[in-house]
Order: C-alpha cells, then structure tokens, then sequence
C-alpha cells in the first residue's frame, strides 16, 4: 500500500478487517496514495501552448495556472489564477493551480525578488496576470481565425472556445493550442471592461480547499522523499549564546539516530524518524557558553524604552510645531506600550533539503523564493539558479516563513549528510527561534483648544528596526518606515503635528509579524484618539469622523461600520462598543467590537468590519480574511505576550502563549466597501484596528483606559 | 511487536512502545494528514480517533495500541466526502489549512456522540483545537450543516 514503508512497519493483512466501522477505508487510501494535491494532471510542462511565465494549456484544454505567490491561506492559489483565467475566457471548471518554481520571471515587482507578502500578491498581480490571459486569448482567436480564414475580429471566445458565429464554428482551446503556440505574443492585449467580469468581484471556491479537508494538502511538514532522514536540532537557550560542548557518541548508538552534526546556531541530530531525533537532542548533554545578552530581561528592557523616551528622536514626519502648539490648549499624554509578538504559525517551521554536487533542491513552505536560493547558495558555495526551490502550502505565515533561519540550518545539515534531510523545529524551537514583531513603547501628546479640536499631535516611538535585519536597503536617511508606519501617515485633520522615533536595538531578533508596524502603531494612535474624544467630551465616532474631513475613504468605512453596528443604539445591559479605523498596505478598515466582562474576563461578542480594499477579486476570501485578521489581532489583544528573563525566553508553548480559542471567537460581520480604483491588501488590514476597538470598548464599559497589551484590566 | 490497525488495515510494529502514535503515522507510514502542532496535546493538530473516541496522536504511545483501531482523517471516508468534509467545503473553512484535519476529526467524534449539537456543545468539543487563521466561526458553521439532515448539508463543488 504505502512504497515507503519501513520494514520496522509491516502490514500483515491488506484486506479490511471485518468488523471495521470505516467502510472502504483501503480504497481511499489507495486512491490518496497517488493523488497529487495541488498538481494540475494532463497539463504539466509538455504541454503545446505556453505563452507566458503563467499558463500552460494543453491540448485536453485542461488549464495550468502558475502561482507565483505562496499559499498561506491568504488564497492566492485561487484568486491569482482568477484574475489570469477572467482574461482567458476560461472554463474555470477546467483551471488547476499549481505552485510555481523559483525563477527570474516571478520577481515581485515592488520586493525585486521573489516572494509573497505586505498583502500585494493580488495588488501586484493585478495587471500582468491579467494581461497574460488576454495574451493568451488574442493568440488563440487568431489561432482560429487563421484556421478557419476568417477576421479575427468575427470571432469571440467563451468558456474555453473560440466561436465564429456566421459560420457557426467553434474549436476549444486545446484545440487551438499547438496552432496559438507558433503565433507572436501580443505586447499590449485589450484587457476587459470591468463591468464585463465575469469571474472577478463574485466568490469563487477555493480551489486548495478539498485538498486540504481530506489532508492530501502537501504542507512541508508532509514532505517525504527516498532515503529522506529527519532532523532536529538544539540552539542555545539564551538568545546569542554559543555552543560551548555536546557528547555525540552517546546519542549516535540511540535506536534511529544516524547523524550528529554541528551547525552554526547549535547541533543537530538526524534520524530515521522525528521521534528519534528528538530523542537523540535529549541525551546531548549540551552546554552552552552565554553572551552578552544573558542579562536581558522584559522589565528592564520596558525600563530602558521609557529611558529613552527623554532622548531625541529621528523625526519621521513634522507639520507645523506641534511643541509649541500644544501648550496653548487643555494637555493630555499618554504612553502606549505592546510586548515581543511570536507568529506561532499552526505548522512549526520546517525545511526539506538536499544538496548535491550539480545544486540544491529544496522543499518548504517559504514566503520567499529568492531568499531561499541565496540562502542555500551562500552556504553551498553553489548558484542561486543552482538552488531548485519546491513551494509547498504553508501552514501559516504572517510574515516568519520569509525569515530564512530554519532554510539556513536544513542545507547546513542536508550538506553535512549528503541526503535529502527534513529539518523540524518543535513548537517550542518554533516560539524560541527569535523572530518577534517588536515590543515598542509610544508616547503620544496632544492639545485641544477650548472646542475640543486638537491642536497639535507629537507622537514619539521607541523601538527596533525590522528592516535592518529583512532588508537594510529600504533603511532611508535612517528611518525605518515600518517603526512608524500608522502614526507618522495618520489620518486625522491637526494643524501641528510631529512623530519620532528612537531607535533601540535590544539585542531580541525582530521581524515581519502581520501588519507589521501598524500591529501596535494602529493600538495607540487609534486608543489615543479615542481619549482625546473623551477629554473632548464628544463621541468617539462623530468626534474620528469631524478630524476625517480630508480622508473620504476612511470616513465612508468608519460610517459604514459604525451604522451597521447601530453605533449609538443601546446594548444588553454590561455590554459596551469600541470603535477604530485604520488604513494599512493600502485598504482602509474599520470595526466596532462589542466587549463585556464575566467574571473580569474580557469576553467580545461581536466585531462590526467594514473595508475597502479598492477592488474585490475573490469576495468571500476578503470575508475570511478579515475574519481571520480580527481572530489574529484578538490573540495578541487577549494573550499575546514573549517575555525574556536572564536572556531566555519564557514561553514554549501554547499553554503559556496561548492564541484565541473557539469559544472565545466573537461573532464576526464584514462589509465590504470597494471604492474603485488602486488595489489595497486584505491579508493584514483586518488585525490592526481590533486591539484599539476592543480596548477603546473597555474603556466605555469601565472607565478604565488599558494602553497596555495583552489587555488587562 | 505491537499490532495496530489504522484505517482498516493491519500492521505489525517493531517501534519502541514510547513512540507518540503521530511520528508512526507521519515518518513511517506516510499519512500526513494526521498533522504535528505542538507536541503537548495543547493544539488538537493531530486529533485521530481510537476506537471510536477523539484522541490526540501526539500523546499517545503505541504501546498503548494493542489490538486498538485507528482512525485518521484519510480513514475518515472512503472518497473524502464525510459529511463534515463537505460542510467544510460548503462552508469554504480552510485557510492555511494546517489544523483542519484535526478540527474535523474532533467534530467527527462529536457527531457521533451527538448528532445535534448545540453552539455550546461545539465550541466545548473543540476547544482544545487551535487555529491561528481563526476560521472558527465558519467551523461551528460547517459542523452545524453537518449535523443537518441528509440532503440539505451542500456538498463538495
């Protein structure tokens, strides 16, 4: 049944036992075994017709979409081929998605490399998935055209054909394909009106979704090869300790262990199972020499933010003087301050890799393509066009799986051995393996003159740069945008306004967390606002929507979110709304949570979302994604807290970094709002504006103004 | 030697007794639908079913296993059409996808048990079943037309 069965694991009977309640089950196994998800069948790369770095078609009409993005969840693998496939006139019926290899031709336009994130893949796609397909179209049209000695301009496509109507001939696009091949490709295709979509802006199936249901989905933890071993390696528990002994010859005679290898971050142990290298980590009698962050700890590094809360900053952004402004008017300041974020991805990070002399094939599920073939190269001393990368799906990204660390390792210990290896990082590696959204600490100070307008706005930030480490070159003039992003570009009317930011490097790894910058820039700009409408004594939504003159965009979700949420009418008895909008990676997003406590536990019972992400593609999947940036933002709001003590981090797992559970998911209404026009993101907007909701919902059933995440009252 | 059944079939097991029923699942016989979250019993990733009852694979050593029958989400159904599967089709669940299979098969054994559940008999069926993409609201969803009568559950597009 299964080729790579062990002798350790025999099956002694094939057949079904008798009194087995799941019918059929052998049959179905049969049936997965040879059943590639996410591969497109009888469309591969003999296919006749491949205009583009995109489509392949072949002669059965069967369609091949390359996703160049990776699928995270954020539904790429459906959206990106609807946009190409709208062009087309495809029959979607006959479109299968399939991951596409590590290339030139797939550079992200805005990153310069290969790589899924900021929530462009749709943004980006847009235009050339588009204008591939109606490539593509032309080209089969006057395949026919010429077939048939008609003016391509009688004939028109439809589903998967290209008819002429006078003649009443009709051939399919498999049909045409070998004769569209020969054709030149159209350098500037006719795109469609938008009112003549007819897969665009209406929900669409996900085309990963049985797939993953019947677990056939190959996520890089599933990935096995022929002689694959499986790694797993131990790293100082100390953030930048060093190595200082291990004993390997103990752990080399343990049942599966075959290799023990040391790497730059630490040993790795490489078995016939995960089990057994675990087992094998365990009795490596490890010890490690602790460096200069041995000391650090959460309390004191909070000490030192509000340290360097008195040291002057890089101004980011100054209108007016907001300094001199402010003192004219009734005062107010507050400092709002978030703690170290993990990703806690639901698949812990994991790479397969293989290095031979001729180059390097990778498995993994990775954000970035491109980094992972500099990656590898850089230790293979190899080419990164040696480096072959094989994208599988991704159980959660949020930013970490661009982070090459465990790529890094798996070549390192796959070059050692000389086999195809799988490294796999525990949930604990997964939570340790420094890469957190940063802990920052943000002061901000206003004026209100007599009206309760403000007058001045000066916001100052302390925190690290993500760039730094991801990429130094987007570093302009010193200013990592990322630290300031959401307060420095906030929208709000106030003739003098300033933010800075103080830049501190803890020593703690910092990287992309979803949303990135406006996870905890949106929780204080958007509480902040919040407080000076009550210093103001006006309501918090009639007060955001008067500042929000200027910015059509953001009033028409704040208006809409607020009317569907009845904003204003009352609530059960103990139950109180909080309101926040907030615009990030170009889509404008609002939401009104409804809050309560029992029994001091803060319970939400319902969020209120509108957005307008410009244009909608998939509509059900900008629902999901909504939905899941609230659920994502709620974690974080409730529970999300790494804390350092004697340089270690203190959480492990996720009893002591806990994310939302099913009973605590509120009930979740979305709006959609596309305004037209430029594209916005919808895989992160929806998580900033959640914290300052909840939080500015607990202050108007409390009084009491939380700045502090996790909230807790 | 251990003699385990897993999806109908049988097989015998020269593995030490300690080894977590998911690590035999996952390396040595391929079926990867069973997934690894966090080793603890804390995530539900790796919920199978052992005789019947929801149990997670990870805390399971199969010296514990003799002549008990397991279930995983590729024993499910014979063709993935478990009314549940299609619930989370109809539904459009997944994201990311990686807790799905577990999400499930605890819903299986709840059904199972309770063929009408309540929102609250749900949410405490599965409240040991994390998923960072918080689909949860479409899942109670889906188990809810799950446990609707045949014919009115939609069904695989």
């Amino acid at each position: 049944m299964n080729p790579n069965k062990p002798a350790s694991v025999r099956p002694l009977s094939p057949a079904r036992r008798d009194f087995l309640k799941v019918s059929a089950a052998l049959g179905g196994g049969l049936l997965l075994a040879f059943y590639l998800p996410g591969r497109a069948r009888g469309a591969g790369s003999a296919a006749p017709f491949a205009p583009n770095a995109w489509l392949r078609i072949a002669s059965d009409g069967g369609i091949t979409i390359l996703v160049d993005k990776s699928e995270m969840g954020q539904g790429v693998m459906t959206a990106l081929p609807m946009l190409l496939a709208e062009e087309l006139d495809a029959d979607w019926n006959k479109v299968r998605a399939e991951f596409a290899p590590a290339g030139p031709e797939y550079k992200h336009p805005w990153f310069g490399v290969q790589g899924t994130g900021g929530s462009t893949s749709v943004r980006v796609g847009w235009e050339p998935l588009r204008k591939a397909g109606a490539a593509a179209r032309e080209m089969l049209v006057a395949a026919a055209a010429k077939k048939w000695r008609v003016d391509p301009a009688t004939c028109h496509s439809d589903r998967g054909f290209v008819l002429h109507p006078k003649s009443k001939r009709k051939a399919s696009y498999g049909e045409l394909a070998a004769a569209a091949a020969a054709l030149p490709v159209p350098a500037e295709p006719k795109l469609k009106e938008t009112k003549h979509f007819k897969l665009i802006g209406k929900s669409r199936p996900r085309l990963d979704t049985p797939a993953k249901v019947r677990g056939q989905a190959q996520f890089g933890m599933d990935v096995k090869l022929p002689g694959m071993l499986i790694a797993a390696a131990a790293r100082s528990p100390v953030l930048g300790g060093k190595l200082k002994s291990f004993s390997a010859e103990k752990v080399k005679a343990l049942p599966g262990v075959r290799y023990v290898v040391e790497i730059s971050n630490g040993v790795a142990v490489v078995g016939t199972s995960y089990w057994a290298a675990l087992k094998g980590r365990e009795a490596l009698g490890l010890e490690w020499e602790a460096g200069p962050l041995a000391t650090l700890d959460s309390a004191g590094l909070s000490a030192k933010f509000q340290e360097l809360m008195g040291t002057p900053g890089l101004v980011a952004k100054a209108i007016g003087d907001a300094k001199t402004a402010m003192a004219a008017g009734k005062h107010l300041e507050a400092d709002y301050e978030v703690p170290y974020l993990a990703h806690a991805c639901m698949e812990p990070m994991n790479c397969t890799a293989w290095v031979k002399p001729e180059g390097v094939e990778l498995w993994v599920g990775t954000q970035g393509q491109s980094s992972c073939q500099i990656t590898a190269a850089k230790i293979t001393g190899l080419k990164p066009e040696q480096v072959k990368v094989n994208t599988t799906y991704l159980g959660g990204g949020f930013g970490r799986r661009f982070a090459q660390d465990f790529v890094a390792e798996a070549v390192e210990i796959a070059k050692a051995v000389g086999k195809p290896v799988k490294l796999v990082f525990s949930r604990e590696d997964d939570l340790r393996a420094a890469h957190y959204r940063p802990a920052t600490l943000t002061r901000l100070a206003a004026g209100l003159d007599a009206e309760g307008k403000p007058l001045a706005l000066a916001i100052k930030t302390v925190g690290p740069s993500i760039m730094a480490a991801a990429f130094p070159s987007a570093i302009k003039d010193g200013l990592d945008s990322t630290a300031v992003e959401g307060l420095a570009d906030q929208p709000y009317a106030v003739p003098n306004f300033s933010t800075e930011w103080v830049r501190h490097e803890a020593g703690v790894p910092v990287w992309f967390w979803r949303s990135v910058g406006h996870s905890q820039n949106a929780f204080a700009m958007e509480g902040f606002i919040d407080e000076l409408a009550h210093a103001a004594g006006k309501d918090p939504f009639e007060f955001r929507r008067a500042l929000l003159g200027a910015q059509p965009k953001a009033r028409a979700v704040l208006e809409l979110a607020a009317a569907k949420a009845g904003w204003g009418k009352p609530l059960p008895k103990g139950q109180a709304r909080g309101i926040a909008v907030h615009e990030s990676f170009g889509s404008w997003v609002a939401q009104v949570a409804e809050v309560s406590l029992e029994n001091q536990r803060i319970r939400v019972h319902r969020v209120i979302c509108a957005v307008d992400c410009g244009q909608v593609v998939n509509p059900d999947t900008i629902v999901a994604q909504m939905e899941s940036g609230i659920a994502f933002g709620l974690s974080a709001a409730l529970h999300g807290a790494i804390t350092l003590k004697d340089g270690r981090v203190q959480q492990g797992n996720f009893h002591d970094y806990p994310i939302l559970r099913m009973g605590e998911m509120p009930k979740v209404e979305v709006f959609l709002a596309p305004s037209g026009g430029t594209l916005g993101g919808v895989g992160e907007p929806g998580t900033p504006p959640i914290a300052p909701a909840v939080a500015n919902a607990l202050f108007a059933l409390t009084g009491k103004r939380l700045r502090k995440l996790p909230l807790a009252l | 030697m251990l003699n385990l059944y897993i999806n109908g079939d049988r097989y015998r097991i020269d593995l030490p007794g300690d080894t977590p029923l998911l690590w035999v699942l996952r390396d040595q016989l391929g079926l990867t639908g069973t997934k690894f979250g966090c080793g603890e019993g804390l995530c539900g990733a790796c919920t199978v079913h052992i005789d019947g009852e929801a149990a997670r694979a990870c805390q399971t050593p199969i010296s514990t296993l003799n002549d008990k029958e397991v279930t995983t989400i590729e024993g499910l159904s014979p063709r993935g059409d478990h009314p549940l599967q299609k619930a989370w089709v109809a539904e459009e669940v997944p994201q990311c996808g990686y807790c799905q299979c577990g999400m499930i098969m605890s819903a299986a054994a709840l059904l199972k048990k309770k063929p009408k559940p309540s929102e609250t008999e749900i949410d405490q069926a599965l409240a040991g079943n994390l998923c960072r993409c918080g689909t949860y609201n479409r899942i109670r969803k889906a188990v809810q037309r799950a446990a609707l009568p045949v014919g009115k559950q939609g069904g695989l597009k």
